[in-house]
């Protein structure tokens, strides 16, 4: 007979509560009270970014969020619906349950009249008396959730184990017998006080936490004990190594008393074992309350401690002491190169064969770093730090390795073989090399065949290395379809190894969709570099490979079943309703703003200098997989110690980049007469702009835009791009401008440099930056047209933060993104720029630009343009767009496969 | 809640002992039984709103574009409960004809909310009202005739036509076009007209959002705490589609956990899904509820021409095979079904057992 009481949650999903989870996570960022950042994101109404902090959250494993928003300036109970509201309408937020935490009643039960599933009150109590207590828990019971107990009575907060233990089991009488509370929806807070405060009364308060908790624990095993853990460190803050200390050995002995929830930073949480012994043993003399003179020191050590969080500022060179085994170790987690060859080299004397090396402490070392990656607790630029010290401790090997194969004939063995490659007509690789590093961290041997690989090399290649699996990337839409056709012929040509999908547009339901279903023999889609060594060790596995393959068809299965049975969904509205609902004003009223500089304006070796202020840092951490924005990212909890290392590097390198002209900037942009017909814009030459009445100059160009189709409200248009020139009719000259930047020339031989010391870290670093700078090239250019060549805003002084927040007038949208997703739309730029010949960038067959580094667009000037995703397409129009560019249908259908509303023929 | 005493303590003993004993019947749709009889705008007026507005209101009192009433009637079965009582009775009839344990009545939609959309919200309390006493007279009759069979009326609450945790403006996630006070006043409203009508257990039925559904049985609870009684509560969610979740998003288990603190009679599925799509979400329940289990699943999913045409024999198959399984304790069937889908249902499981409750429900229900 089943009679355990579990305590049953749930969000979007169910979180059963079981002996086994041992200690339930509740995040604590979400919190006004808790978090400065949060609370700032509040006050300012930044909600977006506030959901973010929670997604954040859940992505580091709470279990749980906590959602406080008792701030005196803030309208409680109304951000409290405004937030629960947002972050239940994000699945992979509101996938766990939410606490809903509040001083105030109010505000408690606007949160849990937005909450579906079942979730926490945090908390009641007897502080305003019996009545009120069961009058607060009879409505718990009735919005369904769980509550958190607080020990607190009318004579106030329970400090001693005596008295916590009497309130929580007055409330447990009252709760059962007056109400049939669920036992098991009942969570005790006995309350955690800060400690080591320097008044005697205060040394025992986590000692009267954990006897309480045990003493609860024991009465009432079907409830649970939580308690906000980081009060107890209080008097340390300022000081986070002694605070993590603190909190990890509280936690410990709590813990072991009984304690299964907790609202933490789970992102935070040192090891007890990490921390360091002198510290440690002073700490737990605080904590237990073991000597009359524990505060004192602690004190006596902790600054000590201060200073760049996470790091112990005592911790030197204390590891050099250490045996050269865990040296290497040491190296490898913590990224430092500086001694890998000197240990490297006496790890070879003490070992027999060169290899063992690589095998044992090596390799060791190297699982280490994956099960922290693995686990959460590294992120991805530590990771390729570790990597270089792994490549040069085995360049410095591989001499000697050559030397005993030719001797023995023994090669070793590793994980497995795969090759990868950026499909034929992408260049974009800086998540592909990122993989690579990890994979290569995880001993398997990666075949990299580079940019811009057609399908026949990479299968060529897959058969002479006798590969495991093969890993395609791609950044631009149309590698989308390369990678279909890659599929295709592997089929075609009977290849029986995995397939391995990954990018920045690739997606699980594109795989589903028109990958997987053309290769037998296993596509998975991989989402982002920590999940590439799963599923590679997965499909290398004997005893894995089968389940795992099973599971992913399964999925993607159901993928596109779920694609079959969507719903009617939005539907579209076809083309011509659409274009009845265009943007227009008043043109008659309107005056087309005529540029100071007409035609073509080129600029050779462009001051780096100059452009260093406008990066826009928050792709550039993406591009590490560190979420969050920048500056705040900084000083986030959970990445923030790694996005400052980082960011220091970069800004670093950039001095060089800068200093040495490591790289040269290029650009060019042209401004030229223009005129709307239809959805498309003609282009003029810039001596003959066109007149009313149908007389017009020689046509250098015409450009064609797609229109949203979405069903929208007559008051808001279906926007097209072309809609924001004057239409010719109007009888006036508007213009449009076009532009290509580069920040990439010469980066190959910087590039080459840092390969050949093996040093991925450094040359993924300045891939990042160089794109950085391009981005910021644009966005500079963009400002001068504005003030200078077009001139339409000559006295504009906007910020960089307001032009990353696209303040200004005016619009430049690129080809290939969600305004115009037409990439081949590229070749009018190209030609009407002469981009190569002025600026160095190429144009590949697929569309991406090489450098990679590098930025085109076009200008359109009117105040009321605006970017808009063009979103899916019906037929109509595809059919229309298809006529109007001289394609066949199959071509407009190939090159808009992303945006189709509907499965072509 | 639990520990209030029942409103009607021997009709709750009656219930409990016909389903330890064995699957109780549910009915089928109320839908298509309508639609056999074609009406036409006229019929669905009857006599008291012919004047295109309510006769039992008084005109003047509303500007003209909003009559009660004054819009198209059509479609808006509640109503015939009262300008058609005789038509919704023989369904009623029908259906325990065919071997209905409990019968639910015709206030699907009986919502301030939902008849909003006829300018009819002030009819919210006489539907449910009237839509109890039909039932109520139909199952009595049938009663007196089997009196070894008794028969119970479910009252319907509704899902209404808005969803208190989705927002209709995709520009805004956070928005929302109802709150859960309104709802849970709507629901007051209603259930109030049920209890009065003679229901015996309400059902909050066909749960696209579950926070919906936990506005009603806020307001149930409210409202048992308010008269110092309680009633037996019946909940069934709706799987929208194969994706295997509520439109909401939840996943069978998670929703069982969001409804639990009402310790409803039953709870299950219906409506959205055939028998066979149901039926792993159905097992889900099966393997964790403390209460009952029911379902009551379309006549498969909607053909070509949006019609159900699971025939009778096939569908009380596969639920031949739920019941076999022992994974029911109430059946019945949703849009499409018919009197022949519930007779060939009740003797598709008239052999089974019903599915036994976990160990702790004795307290749970």
């Amino acid at each position: 007979m089943n009679t355990a009481r579990h305590t049953r949650l749930s969000g979007l999903e169910p979180l059963v509560i079981t002996p086994d989870l041992l200690f339930i996570n509740v995040g604590e960022r979400t919190n006004v009270t808790g978090s400065a950042q949060f609370k700032k994101l509040i006050k300012e109404d930044r909600y977006d970014e506030a959901v973010e902090v929670a997604r954040q959250q859940v992505e580091n494993g709470a279990q749980i969020i906590d959602i406080n928003m008792d701030e005196g300036l803030i309208d409680s109970e109304a951000a409290m619906t405004r937030f629960v509201n947002l972050i239940s309408s994000e699945p992979d937020i509101a996938r766990v349950p939410f606490m809903i935490d509040s001083s105030k009643w109010t505000v408690i039960e606007a949160g849990l009249r937005c909450l579906q599933g079942k979730g926490i009150v945090n908390s009641i109590s007897m502080k305003e008396g019996e009545a009120q207590f069961l009058e607060h828990a009879r409505k718990v019971q009735q919005y369904g959730a769980a509550a958190v107990v607080m020990a607190f009575d009318e004579q106030g907060q329970a400090d001693t184990c005596a008295r916590k233990v009497e309130i929580c089991s007055r409330a447990y009488e009252l709760l059962t017998k007056e109400l049939d509370f669920l036992p098991e929806d009942i969570i005790f807070d006995p309350n955690i006080f800060a400690i080591a405060t320097g008044i005697e009364e205060h040394n025992n308060y986590a000692v009267d936490f954990i006897e309480a908790t045990h003493e609860l624990k024991k009465r009432f095993p079907d409830c649970h004990i939580s308690g906000g853990v980081s009060n107890v460190s209080f008097s340390f803050r300022g000081n986070n190594v002694v605070r993590e200390a603190i909190h990890s050995v509280f936690l410990y002995h709590a813990i072991r008393a009984g304690m299964d929830m907790g609202i933490v930073n789970a992102g935070a949480l040192t090891i007890m074992d990490d921390i360091d012994p002198p510290l440690r043993e002073r700490v737990e003399d605080v904590v237990l309350n073991r000597r009359e003179d524990a505060t004192e020191r602690l004190l006596e050590i902790a600054d000590n401690y201060k200073g760049k969080r996470g790091e112990a500022v005592v911790e030197t060179l204390a590891w050099r002491e250490k045996p050269v085994r865990e040296r290497l170790s040491h190296a490898l987690v913590h990224g430092i190169d500086q001694y890998v060859v000197e240990d490297t080299e006496e790890a070879r004397q003490l070992s027999t064969r060169p290899l063992d090396v690589i095998e044992g402490p090596l390799m060791d070392g190297m699982n280490v770093v994956g099960d922290l990656f693995g686990a959460g607790k590294m992120f991805l630029p530590q990771v390729v730090k570790s990597a270089r010290v792994m490549k040069k401790a085995v360049a410095y090997l591989l001499p000697y390795i050559e030397a005993e194969k030719l001797r023995t004939g023994d090669t070793g063995k590793n994980n497995g073989k795969i090759i990868m490659a950026t499909v034929k007509g992408d260049v974009h690789d800086i998540g592909k090399n990122i993989v690579g590093v990890v994979l290569r961290c995880n001993n398997f041997e990666v075949i990299d065949l580079g940019v811009m690989v057609p399908a026949q090399k990479i299968l060529e290649a897959a058969i002479a290395e006798k590969a495991d699996m093969i890993g395609l990337s791609g950044l631009i839409t149309p590698s989308l379809e390369e990678m279909s056709q890659v599929a295709r012929e592997m089929q075609r040509q009977d290849f029986h190894i995995p397939l391995l999908i990954g990018g920045a547009t690739t997606s699980r339901a594109h795989t589903a969709l028109k990958i997987e279903p053309h290769y037998k023999a296993g596509t998975v889609w991989v989402k982002d570099a920590s999940r590439a060594v799963g599923v590679a060790q997965s499909l290398v596995s004997k005893e894995l490979v089968d389940e795992f393959l099973a599971k992913v068809r399964a999925d993607y299965a159901d993928v596109r079943e779920r694609h079959r049975n969507r719903g009617p969904g939005k539907q579209l509205v076809p083309l011509s309703k659409a274009r009845t609902q265009r943007f227009s004003c008043d043109w008659a009223a309107y005056e087309p703003p005529q540029p100071n500089k007409p035609g073509i304006t080129v600029f050779d070796e462009y001051d780096l200098a100059t452009l260093r202020p406008y990066i826009d840092w928050t792709p550039f951490f993406q591009a590490w997989e560190l979420a969050g924005h920048y500056p705040a990212i900084l000083t986030d909890a959970v990445v923030g110690t790694q996005a400052s290392e980082l960011f220091g590097d970069a800004q670093a390198m950039l001095d060089k980049i800068v200093a040495a002209k490591w790289l040269t900037a290029r650009a060019v942009i042209g401004l030229w007469p223009a005129a709307n017909i239809g959805d498309d814009v003609e282009i003029y030459a810039p001596s003959l702009p066109p007149r009313a009445e149908g007389e017009r100059g020689p046509l250098l160009a015409t450009l064609h835009s797609l229109r949203q189709q979405v069903d929208k409200p007559v008051e808001r248009p279906d926007f097209c791009l072309a809609d924001f020139i004057a239409p010719i009719e109007c009888g006036k000259t508007d213009w449009i401008g076009a532009f290509a930047v580069t920040a990439g020339i010469g980066i190959e031989e910087h590039l080459a440099r840092f390969e050949a010391d093996y040093d991925d870290y450094s040359s993924i670093l300045l891939k990042a930056l160089a794109d950085r700078l391009a981005e910021a090239f644009a966005e500079h250019m963009h400002e001068r047209v504005r003030r200078e060549f077009w001139g339409f805003v000559p006295d504009e002084s906007l910020g960089n933060d307001e032009l990353i927040a696209e303040k200004y007038r005016g619009i430049r949208p690129a080809p290939g993104y969600p305004a115009c997703p037409d990439h081949t739309e590229k070749t009018a730029l190209f030609t009407l720029l002469d981009v190569t010949r002025n600026t160095g960038i190429e144009l590949t067959e697929g569309f991406a630009m090489y450098p990679t580094a590098a930025v085109s667009g076009w200008y359109y000037s009117h105040p009321e343009s605006q970017y808009f995703v063009v979103g899916r397409l019906g037929k109509d129009q595809v059919e229309d767009y298809a006529r109007r560019k001289g394609w066949t249908l199959a071509e407009a259908e190939r090159w808009l496969a992303s945006n189709l509303d509907y499965d072509p023929e | 809640m639990s520990t209030l005493p029942w409103l009607h303590p021997e009709r709750v003993a009656l219930l409990e002992q016909a389903l330890r004993r064995r699957i109780l019947i549910l009915d089928g749709g109320m839908g298509t039984m309508l639609q056999a009889h074609e009406l036409d705008e006229h019929g669905f007026r009857g006599e008291r709103f012919e004047h295109g507005h309510d006769d039992h209101v008084h005109a003047h009192e509303h500007p003209a574009h909003e009559h009660p009433g004054s819009c198209d009637l059509k479609g808006n079965n509640d109503l015939l409960t009262l300008t058609r009582p005789e038509i919704i009775r023989s369904v009623h009839e029908a259906y325990l004809e065919a071997g209905a344990d409990l019968v639910e009545t015709n206030t699907f939609n009986s919502t301030r909310i939902s008849q909003a959309d006829y300018q009819l919200q002030h009819l919210a309390h006489e539907l449910n009202l009237e839509g109890a006493r039909l039932a109520r007279a139909a199952c009595d009759a049938m009663t007196a005739k089997t009196p070894h069979q008794p028969r119970f009326v479910i009252g319907v609450l509704g899902p209404t036509s808005r969803t208190a945790s989705l927002s209709p403006d995709v520009n805004d996630p956070g928005f929302r076009n109802v709150t859960f006070e309104e709802l849970a006043e709507n629901y007051t409203e209603s259930a109030n007209g049920l209890i009065d009508g003679g229901a015996d257990v309400i059902m909050v039925e066909t749960i696209f959002d579950t926070l919906n559904a936990k506005a009603a049985l806020f307001a149930l609870s409210e409202l048992f705490h308010q008269r110092g009684a309680r009633m037996p509560v019946m909940i069934s969610g709706t799987i929208t589609d194969r994706s295997g979740r509520t439109l909401s998003g939840q996943t069978a288990e998670a929703f069982y956990y969001s409804v639990r603190h009402a310790r409803p009679l039953s709870v299950g599925f219906n409506c959205a899904l055939g028998a066979e799509d149901l039926r792993p979400h159905v097992q889900t329940l099966s393997s964790i509820a403390e209460s009952y289990v029911s379902t009551h699943p379309n006549a498969g999913l909607p053909n070509a021409f949006g019609e159900y045409d699971e025939s009778p024999e096939h569908m009380a198959d596969i639920i031949g095979g739920f019941a076999r399984d022992g994974l029911l304790n109430l059946v019945g069937g949703c849009c499409g079904t018919t009197p022949a889908h519930i007779k060939a249902i009740a003797e598709a499981v008239r052999n089974h057992p019903p599915r036994a409750l976990p160990g702790t429900v004795s307290k749970a229900a």
